[in-house]
């Protein structure tokens, strides 16, 4: 039954992956997509605010200043175009993310130490 | 796997208040309602930009102008970042928008009326983005992840909104007789077309079922819209106004307002492109878009060029 | 003394930016593109705030409890003092995106010599719209490339909207009794800005245009307009004007 369909997002879909209906080829007049990512000050890593539409890079910069940054949001811009990014498979989130979670010895509260030691 | 198994891990997930991501699973029928509200949502904000666009040529003041500017220019933004969350479902925008020129797709009926005076401006901020912020709230905890994330943005830059319009009557209602019966005709023209946009009411609304299963819409049309009556029907008396029905009244046993009864032909009507406004909005659409070609063309082309001449250097 | 060049030299720098911001202000919400809409209303939230730091400075060197909204809302087509340019019709893109270029590259000699000049308040509109006008610049030329090297109809476009805006460029750099007053070098600025235009159009494969061959429109700086500025106004100041004496 073809009721299960995959979507893709700032990915080349594969085939083979089980997309169901191929997307519509880009027409000449719609830009390409691009996601942006924004430092909001000075010793702070940028983050992923969203996306825009433009037809090269250094619009796509000016765009994010003015669709991302009109509140004083950022002070430095990265864009990358959508397609350029390789998404991790939520299929595979079992095998990649759970081995992690018995670790418990990783984390710093599961040392017992006496009192008297008071930072460490 | 079997689709069955992935339904119920999807709706566990939903039950579990876990957002669901665009690479994640979902059923057919979960994407489209998105990607339908979504984009509707999104051409709101576009044609919503057209009935306040209207004053900014012609807005009383200086301060005024670049106020009114700047939230018609919000709206842009807003529509900007649902565009890009029904993206992330595989619908292009280029495609969200031949929908909306095409009348396949619908957006609120409520910019569907006209703006006839300056205080219109302050009755759509109050009352539409009032009713609007409802709505929007309670989408930041919808269950669809990049949906819940552009509405968390756009209710930060939308109180800003209400706030303005609240404070365009204000100044009205303490002004000249002039001014305090415009506000007053303009509260008179907003309120009921206000009330409609929280759609039919529950007993006839044939997307809520699913749409509170999965938790896309968290609220019934009903609950939101006597939640909105309330707060309104309190604060119209810090400006002095009246809405303009002879049943409002505060009921001590339900400690809700009664209201009258919204005038459903109208609502669906203005819904089949029967309003005041529909056919110019609709046009000024198509005509910006048309008009743009050529500038969304030249551009490609332009990057296209460069490309070349980078290979080639 | 020069208080009188001083007001008329401010009044100028109003009036062009408002004018400018009131004809970008249309494409709000009839862009070409959603990105572009929020662009263009970006510049012409800067040109209104340019604008308004100009009234108000002209309203205090007045006096008489004069405001920003009176010198923009109650004067009229005679009184105002805005460069032609300013004034003349959006069109389409191409000759929006031109006159933008046009006005935003002049201002960048402009205010450049205002920085540098006498009066401390001006220098310091002037030191903050800098910024501004530099990202203008930047914008505005970027498009001027992408249309100019885009498409051929873009080209043609380009061409029709530099046929259409030329003859009001010339008046930039005619000095106004109050520009010789309050002493602006419009020779520095006529310089300066078509060396800037000049590689520009190259860049954009325009052919080059010249200011000397081309018969060229004035009277604006001293406000005899063309007809286009009469309707702008009238639908500017309406609200103002039927309801006088109001707060909004």
């Amino acid at each position: 039954m073809q009721l299960i369909r995959k979507f893709y997002y700032g990915d080349i879909p594969e085939d083979a992956a089980g997309a169901a209906k191929a997307v519509p080829a880009q027409p000449a007049s719609d830009w390409p997509l691009w996601e942006v990512f924004i430092r909001s000050k000075q010793g702070l890593e940028h983050k992923h605010v969203g996306s825009l539409h433009a037809a090269d890079a250094d619009m796509a910069i000016e765009n994010a200043r003015d669709v991302y940054t009109r509140r004083s949001e950022g002070i430095s811009i990265w864009v990358v175009e959508s397609k350029h990014i390789k998404t991790s498979s939520p299929d595979a989130a079992a095998e990649l993310y759970e081995p992690a979670q018995d670790k418990i010895y990783r984390h710093p509260t599961f040392y017992d130490l006496p009192d008297e030691i008071k930072h460490m | 796997m079997e689709n069955h198994n992935l339904e119920t891990r999807f709706q566990n997930k939903i039950d579990q208040e876990i957002k669901i991501e665009p690479r994640d699973w979902m059923p057919d029928a979960y994407r489209k309602t998105n990607i339908r509200q979504i984009s509707q949502h999104a051409h709101s904000e576009i044609v919503g930009m057209l009935p306040e666009g209207n004053w900014i040529s012609r807005a009383p003041s200086l301060k005024r102008k670049a106020i009114l500017l700047a939230k018609v220019q919000d709206e842009a933004g807003h529509g900007l970042y649902l565009y890009a969350a029904a993206e992330t479902l595989g619908q292009s925008r280029e495609q969200m928008i031949e929908d909306l020129h095409s009348g396949r797709a619908k957006y609120s009926s409520i910019f569907n009326y006209p703006t006839l005076t300056w205080a219109d401006m302050g009755a759509i901020g109050w009352l539409v983005d009032g009713a609007a912020i409802m709505n929007q709230v309670m989408l930041t905890r919808t269950s669809y992840g990049p949906y819940a994330r552009a509405m968390v943005r756009i209710c930060k830059e939308e109180s800003f909104h209400q706030r303005q319009g609240f404070e365009v009557l204000l100044v009205l209602s303490k002004g000249s007789e002039a001014q305090k019966a415009m506000c007053q005709d303009a509260i008179n023209r907003w309120w009921w077309p206000a009330l409609m946009m929280f759609g039919p009411r529950d007993s006839e609304s044939t997307n809520s079922d699913m749409s509170m299963k999965w938790k896309i819409k968290r609220k019934s049309n009903d609950e939101l819209r006597q939640q909105f009556v309330d707060m309104i029907a309190e604060q119209v008396k810090l400006l002095n106004m009246t809405l303009p029905d002879a049943q409002l009244r505060y009921n001590e046993n339900t400690k809700h307002y009664d209201f009258g009864e919204i005038n459903w032909d109208e609502f669906w009507q203005v819904v089949k492109g029967n309003g005041p406004c529909n056919k110019e909005r609709l046009a000024a659409r198509k005509k910006a878009w048309e008009e743009g070609r050529w500038v969304r063309e030249a551009a490609t082309a332009y990057a296209a060029k460069q490309k070349q001449k980078q290979k080639a250097a | 003394m020069t208080n009188a060049s001083l007001v008329d030299l401010t009044l100028y720098l109003a009036d062009s930016t408002l004018v400018l911001g009131q004809r970008n202000g249309d494409w709000c919400g009839h862009g070409p593109v959603l990105e572009q809409d929020i662009a263009i209303t970006n510049i012409t939230l800067d040109l209104i705030g340019q604008a308004r730091s100009f009234y108000q400075y002209a309203a205090q060197l007045i006096g008489n409890g004069c405001t920003e909204d009176q010198l923009a809302y109650w004067r009229n087509e005679r009184e105002f003092k805005n460069c032609l340019l300013c004034e003349r019709p959006n069109g389409d893109w191409a000759q929006t995106i031109l006159r933008q270029t046009f006005f935003s590259f002049y201002q960048r000699e402009l205010f450049a010599q205002l920085l540098n000049g006498n009066d401390s308040t001006l220098s310091a509109i002037a030191e903050k719209s800098l910024k501004e006008i530099s990202y203008h610049c930047r914008w505005s030329g970027e498009w001027v490339c992408r249309l100019g090297d885009g498409t051929e109809e873009s080209h043609r476009r380009l061409e029709a909207a530099t046929e259409n805006l030329w003859p009001y460029v010339g008046e930039l750099f005619i000095a106004a009794p109050y520009e010789t007053a309050m002493q602006i070098d419009t020779a520095a600025i006529k310089k300066g800005w078509s060396d800037a235009i000049d590689t520009l159009f190259t860049e954009a494969t325009l052919s080059p245009v010249s200011l000397s061959s081309t018969f060229m429109h004035t009277g604006g700086k001293t406000g005899q307009h063309t007809e286009a500025l009469g309707y702008l106004l009238a639908e500017m100041q309406y609200v103002q004007r039927s309801f006088p004496g109001c707060e909004w």
